[in-house]
């Protein structure tokens, strides 16, 4: 058996040697998680172990994935391994797809059912009077009133950007695909910048939220909202901009070839899906 | 209404020092009812039930115990057909008596028989639900309204409309602690009292708005037929139409925090009479003290407040 | 995929001691250590409901105050749900997935240990949480808002060690799904596939689909108790409701979860010992994936006593009831596959009839809490109890005995030893039912769940349910006895271990081997 890896290496599966980086994932975790429960009950520990827990998680996926890059640039994933990685990451995002359902859900449930429940019938005559329910709302008891976030500025400006962005993450697969890989570079580059781009204006717009129109994350049910889904969103482009950067060092580094470079597609599949996400969240959280 | 069915003052105070004579003995009351006295159901009509539904004094308590009746006898038919089925396999299909294994492994039209008769089965079951799920949803018309708040752990009611309209007390538990402790015997309505029942007239029909002050609780009368949770911040409705006098126990039924068992329900169903003339001992009552207010500022009314509270650390 | 690379071939130079079990990429050291683990987290929500059914012995408060009663049956759910009975699965899936389709691991070995490791921490933040200030959470393994918004620090805890379980699943899942549809060995289809891997394949797509939506609702949750969101609060507009729509959106399907997987371990158990080929696979998968995809639609029937709309209540009445067919077809078949059979009743054969016999009780009181009227009486009584035990306990927990006899030869070597798998078996049927049995007539009588005392009448039966509590607790550890005694040694196990076992797990020697497969198997 120990031969066999000769006589069937273009058929053979990567099994990996044992890793020691699960473990400092899980370690990790365990201080991310104590951590942050005692940093949010005012525990001063907490906030260490919290820092300490990104830290160890930090180095774990620098080492783990760093250990994947070299497997797969010393040739050792056939096309099963691919395909293996091209499943995962599809159900991974998948995966991602439904928790962003439960937040939109919670937006539809407000606007669709709730809302209108508490400013009609018994409610509105015995616990809420005079709550009208007019979308955005803070709620009936809005001690706080606030201005909701206009689509038509910053937010239409982003859309912009992330559509353009996706749009030169494509003209760099396609340089990868043709074997340019200054086209290559090139796309990525202006795909992160768009990306980092994005995420400045998005700082820039809560700042503006809190500080002009009074809009902040206890704004009732839209504020919740509003920042929840923007919030979650804007960290998954912070991913996929780190995802993206990486592909860029790598792509500097010399790898991936036209024919394999799995690597780069399953970022540029996430930040599709991330862009996916935002038109949704533009129609319905800014726009409609 | 609801008596135990054994005289707990002839036994020692808790914790028992005869733990195993206790065990013996509820071991030999239990075994004097056939277990399988649960699908015979002639307990249904015992007032206190100990194998089914409490008895029902509601037309909707009614149907739904007649539909239990009727679930459950269907399904004991499926039941012994299923297993009646299995067991003859299991004592005649056994390589120790020589039995030899077939080779069949699909059959179309057993299959096709056994998903469209169940689905048939199904539609007989869903018919008598869908009529009484509608008529449980109808609250119009009601003489009486009462609006029943939930607070942990107490019970606020509010005759809302009807005669009794602008009475409002407070509802809580009445057994003493040292019943509870295992201080003192247990009293027959153990954990089943309170200070102030909620009083309504019997025949009436009587809708219940159920909102709630701090967590959810939900309001129970299981001889009612009437369960619905209440929810902090909305106003959910149910309604009853009590047949009998009498004086019916419930709980509240949904987890509400430390005293979430110790949070009874409990109406007395009056003749008009007697309701006429309890509704004017209120009045009386209320004119003499100028009514306290037991729905306190509502807790709800700000936001964040509910949450951020009671119960913390 | 013939053969594997270099890198794990006989790799004894790999690290040994504790190393070896923290690094491991193997499937089989993987999946024992899920099922040491469950096993351990069995025990441990266990000890939670002896102690539940302690203070319920009598009437009165004796063992506990209520507070903690609270912290107990919410742990006890947590423990049970995701320490001990989703892993155990995971645990089954690790070891017998890649030796059933012939493939030479899992996908993602190294992600594989990950999914597992992170399960200790995730407990360690749960059983933790007893000890911080204010204690666990006590809101119910539901976790409803607003009551959960209340707790202390625990729940925090709670919610991240929810976080972290849920990380596990899904990159279990995912790693599940991999293996079943690209590493199978070279002519099995998917319809050649073994009940079991079918089973966890839609079990696994469930996982992805719900636990980011669990994830979702206590990071609600997470931000409500502190960032002053209102999600959950009436008073800025949002709805306490909707918590239990979220969660009960992953909540219905979660449960099929735990029991689809117990519904191939059955399927995998009754043909080998009715020396007959499984009756109607191909109808046993449709029914699989039809629960699957109805399990989406029916959440609400957590949820009848909230108010909802009568067209809401009718939906969801109807949408549950109909899940009653492809369940039903399930017993059907592995009835039929017993009908005229050749049978005998080993250990795993004992357990698997008992599951069919005990689950479908629980399935049909399932059934009349689908009923909304019905379920308006029943919600929040000890009738519910009694239904979700019968099939949790009875279906899942009885299916994983099933399972872990049925394939202990091929992990030990050995044979279990049937005296004391009888015995267990037998002690833990009577136990079961004396202790979840009279419960039904404890909820229909009017007995509330979660609560630490209860009124007179309902002594009899909670003295009774107590003590079969015990018998049952004690019945368990006779399975440790088991378990032991076929890891020290028995009777050799051959490859084949029960007569007429079908499948590629039996062509390889028992114990499997540390590798297996590593050369492809051809199936014709
Ligand atoms: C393994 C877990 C499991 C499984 C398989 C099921 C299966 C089912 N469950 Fe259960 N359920 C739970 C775990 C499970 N449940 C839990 C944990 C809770 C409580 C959660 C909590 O509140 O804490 C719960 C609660 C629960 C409720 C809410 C009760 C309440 O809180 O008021 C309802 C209501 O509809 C319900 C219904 C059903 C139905 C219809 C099925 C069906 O799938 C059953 C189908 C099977 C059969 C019907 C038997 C076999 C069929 C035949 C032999 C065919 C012929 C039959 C006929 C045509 C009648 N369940
Ligand atoms: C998922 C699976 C699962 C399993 C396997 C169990 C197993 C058991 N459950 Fe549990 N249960 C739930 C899931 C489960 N439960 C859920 C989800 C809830 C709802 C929680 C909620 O309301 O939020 C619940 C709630 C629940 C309640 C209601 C609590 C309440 O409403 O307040 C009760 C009460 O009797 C109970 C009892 C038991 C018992 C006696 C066992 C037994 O089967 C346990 C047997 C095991 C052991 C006892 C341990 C093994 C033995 C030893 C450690 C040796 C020592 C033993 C002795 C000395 C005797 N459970
Ligand atoms: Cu109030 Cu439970
Ligand atoms: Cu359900």
């Amino acid at each position: 058996m120990s031969h066999a890896t000769a006589t069937h290496s273009a058929d053979h599966y990567f099994v990996p040697e044992p890793s020691k980086y699960p473990i400092f994932g899980s370690i990790a975790l365990l201080l991310f998680g104590s951590g942050a429960a005692l940093w949010l009950n005012k525990v001063p520990a907490g906030k260490w172990m919290f820092f300490l827990g990104v830290a160890i998680l930090v180095y774990m996926l620098f080492g783990w994935f760093g250990q994947v890059v070299r497997e797969s640039e010393g040739g050792k994933y056939g096309h099963r391994v691919d395909k293996s990685f091209r499943w995962s990451m599809g159900w991974f995002i998948f995966s991602e797809v439904m928790f962003f359902a439960a937040f939109f859900g919670a937006l539809f449930y407000a606007r669709v059912l709730s809302v209108p429940w508490l400013s009609s019938g018994d409610n509105a005559t015995l616990l809420w009077q005079g709550f009208t329910g007019a979308w955005p709302t803070a709620g009936p008891y809005a001690a706080d009133p606030f201005t909701p976030m206009g689509a038509w500025g910053i937010p239409a400006i982003n859309t912009l950007i992330l559509l353009t962005s996706g749009a030169t993450l494509t003209w760099a697969h396609y340089g990868l695909l043709k074997g340019n890989r200054g086209q290559l570079k090139l796309g990525l580059f202006v795909t992160v910048l768009l990306g980092a781009i994005f995420l400045s204006l998005q700082v820039y717009e809560y700042m503006h939220a809190y500080a002009d129109l009074n809009l902040r994350l206890d704004s009732g049910i839209y504020g919740s909202t509003f920042f929840l889904l923007t919030g979650f969103h804007g960290m998954h482009v912070t991913v996929g901009a780190i995802m993206l950067t990486v592909m860029l060092f790598r792509a500097s580094a010399g790898h991936f070839r036209p024919d394999s470079h799995f690597g780069f597609e399953a970022a540029a599949w996430y930040w599709h899906f991330v862009d996916v996400v935002w038109l949704m969240l533009f129609v319905v959280v800014y726009w409609l | 209404m609801r008596v135990p069915n054994f005289v707990w003052h002839h036994r020692p105070h808790l914790p028992n020092p005869h733990l195993l004579g206790v065990v013996m003995g509820r071991a030999g009351r239990i075994a004097g009812f056939p277990l399988l006295s649960y699908a015979a159901l002639s307990c249904a009509q015992e007032p206190h039930a100990r194998y089914n539904l409490q008895q029902p004094v509601t037309g909707i308590a009614e149907q739904i115990n007649d539909m239990h009746t009727l679930m459950l006898v269907i399904c004991l038919f499926i039941f012994v057909g299923v297993f009646g089925v299995m067991f003859w396999a299991v004592f005649k299909h056994r390589k120790s008596k020589g039995a030899v294994a077939a080779h069949f492994h699909e059959n179309t039209a057993v299959e096709i028989a056994w998903t469209v008769i169940p689905i048939l089965i199904l539609l007989g079951m869903a018919w008598p639900a869908t009529k009484t799920v509608i008529e449980m949803k109808d609250t119009s018309n009601p003489d009486i309204t009462v609006k029943a708040t939930g607070y942990q752990w107490k019970w606020g009611y509010d005759y809302l409309q009807g005669e009794g309209e602008g009475i409002r007390f407070l509802s809580a538990l009445s057994t003493p602690r040292t019943q509870i402790e295992g201080g003192a015997p247990k009293g027959d309505a153990y954990l089943l009292e309170v200070d102030n029942p909620l009083v309504v007239p019997v025949g009436k029909k009587i809708r219940v708005l159920l909102t709630a002050n701090d967590v959810i609780h939900s309001w129970w009368v299981p001889a009612f037929g009437v369960k619905q949770d209440a929810i902090p911040g909305f106003i959910r409705d149910t309604w009853f139409r009590a047949d009998k006098e009498g004086i019916y126990r419930g709980n509240c039924a949904e987890l509400c925090g430390r005293d979430h068992g110790f949070m009874p329900v409990v109406v007395h169903v009056l003749s008009a009479e007697k309701y006429a003339a309890w509704v004017a001992e209120q009045k009386v009552k209320a004119a003499a003290f100028d009514a306290p207010d037991p729905a306190a500022p509502d807790r709800t009314q700000a936001p964040g407040v509910q949450v951020a509270t009671a119960g913390k650390g | 995929m013939a053969a594997v690379t270099p890198d794990q071939l006989h790799g004894h130079h790999g690290p040994t001691g504790l190393m070896r079990w923290l690094t491991t990429t193997n499937h089989k050291d993987i999946g024992t250590m899920y099922m040491i683990f469950s096993f351990i987290m069995f025990l441990s929500g266990g000890v939670l409901a002896l102690t539940i059914r302690a203070e319920l012995f009598q009437p009165g408060l004796q063992v506990v105050q209520p507070e903690f009663f609270n912290q107990l049956t919410t742990m006890h759910g947590l423990i049970m749900v995701f320490g001990a009975i989703m892993p155990a699965f995971v645990g089954f899936a690790n070891w017998m997935i890649p030796l059933m389709i012939g493939a030479s691991d899992m996908a993602f070995a190294r992600m594989n240990n990950w999914s597992f490791w992170l399960l200790p921490p995730a407990a360690i933040l749960l059983i933790g949480s007893f000890f911080v200030p204010g204690g666990a959470t006590a809101a119910g393994w539901t976790l409803y808002a607003p009551l959960s918004v209340q707790m202390g620090m625990g729940m925090d805890l709670a919610i991240f060690a929810i976080h972290i379980m849920g990380i596990s699943s899904i990159m279990g899942a995912i790693n599940i799904v991999v293996t079943v549809l690209n590493m199978r060995a070279p002519g099995m289809t998917l319809m050649k596939m073994p009940l079991f891997c079918w089973t966890w394949l839609i079990t696994a797509y469930l996982l992805i689909a719900v636990m980011p939506v669990l994830a979702g609702a206590v990071t609600m949750i997470l931000t409500d108790r502190h960032f002053g969101t209102s999600f959950f609060n009436a008073a800025g507009g949002g709805d306490p409701v909707m918590y239990q729509h979220i969660f009960w959106f992953f909540g219905h399907p979660e449960v099929y979860i735990m029991i689809l997987p117990a519904f191939g371990i059955v399927s995998q158990i009754i043909p080998t010992f009715a020396r007959k080929p499984l009756f109607g696979y191909a109808s046993m998968v449709y029914a699989t994936a039809s629960i699957a995809i109805l399990s989406f639609a029916v959440w609400a029937h957590h949820m009848f006593a909230t108010g909802m709309p009568a067209a809401g209540q009718l939906f969801f009445m109807y949408a549950t009831m109909l899940i009653a067919v492809p369940t039903g077809v399930k017993v059907f078949n592995w009835v039929a596959t017993m009908w005229r059979g050749s049978l005998t009743f080993e250990t795993p054969m004992l357990w698997a009839t008992g599951f069919i016999f005990v689950f479908t009780m629980g399935g049909f009181t399932g059934l009349i809490c689908a009923i909304a009227p019905i379920d308006i009486q029943v919600q929040d009584t000890y009738y519910v109890v009694a239904h979700f035990h019968y099939v949790l306990v009875a279906g899942s927990l009885f299916a994983l005995f099933a399972g872990a006899y049925y394939w202990l030869p091929k992990w030990t070597g050995h044979m279990p030893n049937e005296s004391l798998g009888k015995l267990h078996f037998w002690c833990s049927m009577v136990f079961f039912n004396i202790t979840f049995f009279p419960m039904h007539f404890l909820g229909l009588a009017g007995m509330p769940r979660r609560i630490p005392d209860y009124a007179l009448q309902f002594a009899d039966f909670n003295a009774l349910a107590s003590v079969g509590a015990f018998g049952f607790g004690l019945s368990q550890l006779i399975f440790i006895v088991v378990v032991v005694k076929c890891i020290r040694g028995g009777e050799r196990a051959a490859a084949r271990s029960w007569e007429s076992a079908e499948g590629l797990e039996w062509t390889v020697p028992s114990p499997a081997p540390h590798h297996t497969f590593e050369e492809a198997p051809v199936v014709r």
